[in-house]
């Protein structure tokens, strides 16, 4: 697994860049999780597209919650690759990689698990490294949710036995041929 | 052809299609398809105003998981059509997408004649070092010892094809190497590719997570070139980088300006009278 660790380039200027950096976060979450969802279901691992479409709808409950703090406000407009994310991708961007046509629900979690550890240590290198109060203050908040989330997905985990090595093994993998 | 419709500001997700791409998951062949896409969202151009061609292979798949024009073509001759396409509707915007056995191994004649001619085409390679569709076998691409195909198990023993020092060689105007684990840094040099006139080259190192897992450490190796040694117009200097880099450094790595080549199209040349004058018995 990678395990590339996030922080944006500069500090973070002000509330709306804040909430600007968590729409995007959150938004690239949501875009992951349901093209991962996708993914599994043309492989037909039905299991695991289930659970990365409820991530995607638990990932969008955040934005609303990230919208409804912006309300009234005007974010700054930026395009994907505009931001500035240390290593190139949102925190939880780089998640597709780390997926397997054989993967199991165990190894969706620690997938999530980790997008979510990069979230955490993002908004904590936010609270770090901002001058303003509010900025800090919000990252703060914002570090706090995620490390929620990290213990919940821990928790959900336990439920899934850990795949025992070996189960990424395949004589013939599912390549169609022109 | 006039262009003064209004360029709409789409969202990357806008350029993809309604087919669920069959890739492997995790392979980088999905990094490079967000880059493209922002690319085009980046540069505002209408799905209805780009072409993607192809060939085949995995990575020659792209154009079906697009909504812009695409022709997913014949094994090897995505730059013979693409360069076909271009010389006949130089409005468009030409990219051509495939895999280093497509574009290397069976269409290697038409990579070089392409670089030397300079059409205004952007070409994508998604080098993988390996036949990903045919199940694994050893690319022109791919090193030596590699030992893990079933049709070489001691390796090729053969030297690897240096893409960009030959795609320099024969004249490519803009030589960039990238990965595609780096999706938005991706998106950043296709919007340069596109924009820049004549052939550009850029070479994506792209992960065959099936049968080359080991390439997921590419996340880690590859590392941006040095500012001062990006962009440079002097084509020794980017010579002398692309053989002593081992492949490793990503960026624009040379831009040169030889002229475009875009003929004359028969129909701005000819007129009723030079018609009438063919066809005079
Ligand atoms: C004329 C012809 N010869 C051979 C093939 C078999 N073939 C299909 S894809 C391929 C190579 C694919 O490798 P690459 O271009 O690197 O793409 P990848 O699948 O790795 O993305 C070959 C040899 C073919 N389809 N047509
Ligand atoms: S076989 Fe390799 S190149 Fe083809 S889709 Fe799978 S990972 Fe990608």
């Amino acid at each position: 697994m990678t395990d590339t660790s996030k922080h944006p380039l500069r500090s973070i200027r002000s509330a709306d860049e804040l909430l600007a950096y968590s729409l995007a976060l959150e938004t690239e979450a949501v875009d992951r999780f349901n093209d991962l969802a996708d993914q599994m279901e043309v492989h037909h691992n039905y299991e695991v597209a289930d659970l990365f479409r409820k991530l995607a709808k638990i990932e969008g409950l955040h934005i609303d919650n990230v919208k409804q703090a912006s309300a009234g406000k005007e974010l700054p407009a930026l395009m994907a690759w505009e931001f500035e994310w240390e290593g190139g991708e949102s925190p939880e961007g780089g998640l597709m990689e780390e997926a397997h046509y054989l993967m199991q629900p165990w190894h969706a979690i620690e997938l999530a698990m980790h997008g979510e550890q990069r979230a955490v240590e993002f908004f904590r290198h936010v609270a770090e490294t901002a001058e303003d109060e509010t900025v800090v203050k919000m990252a703060l908040e914002m570090v706090e949710e995620e490390e929620e989330h990290v213990a919940l997905l821990k928790k959900w985990q336990e439920r899934f036995p850990k795949p025992e090595e070996g189960w990424d093994e395949d004589l013939d993998a599912p390549v169609l041929m022109e | 052809m006039t262009n003064d419709k209004i360029a709409l500001q789409l969202q990357p997700k806008e350029y993809k299609s309604a087919v669920k791409p069959v890739w492997c998951p995790g392979c980088g062949d999905f990094g490079v398809l967000g880059a493209l896409t922002k690319a085009l969202a980046g540069l505002k151009i209408q799905p209805e105003d780009a072409a993607v061609i192809s060939g085949i292979g995995c990575s020659s798949r792209m154009p079906t998981y697009l909504s812009t024009y695409g022709f997913h073509g014949v094994h090897g001759r995505a730059l013979a059509v693409a360069t076909g396409l271009k010389v006949a509707r130089p409005d468009l915007t030409v990219i051509a997408t495939g895999g280093d056995g497509d574009g290397f191994s069976i269409g290697g004649n038409h990579f070089l004649h392409t670089c030397r001619r300079n059409p205004d085409l952007t070409y994508i390679v998604m080098d993988n070092q390996v036949y990903g569709m045919t199940k694994g076998q050893a690319s022109p691409t791919t090193e030596p010892n590699w030992e893990r195909a079933k049709l070489t198990p001691s390796g090729t023993g053969i030297n690897p094809f240096q893409p960009l020092a030959i795609a320099l060689a024969s004249g490519a105007n803009f030589i960039a190497r990238c990965s595609s684990s780096d999706s938005n840094g991706t998106a950043r040099v296709l919007m340069e590719a596109i924009r820049h006139p004549g052939f550009s080259m850029v070479q994506v190192l792209s992960p065959c997570v099936t049968f080359r897992p080991e390439q997921r450490e590419w996340k880690r190796s590859l590392i941006p070139a040095p500012e001062d040694m990006q962009r440079t117009p002097d084509p020794a200097e980017a010579a002398r980088l692309l053989m002593t880099d081992e492949g490793v450094y990503t960026g624009i790595l040379y831009v040169g300006d030889r002229p475009v080549y875009q003929p004359k199209l028969k129909s701005e040349i000819d007129n009723i009278a030079t018609l009438d004058e063919e066809f005079r018995l």
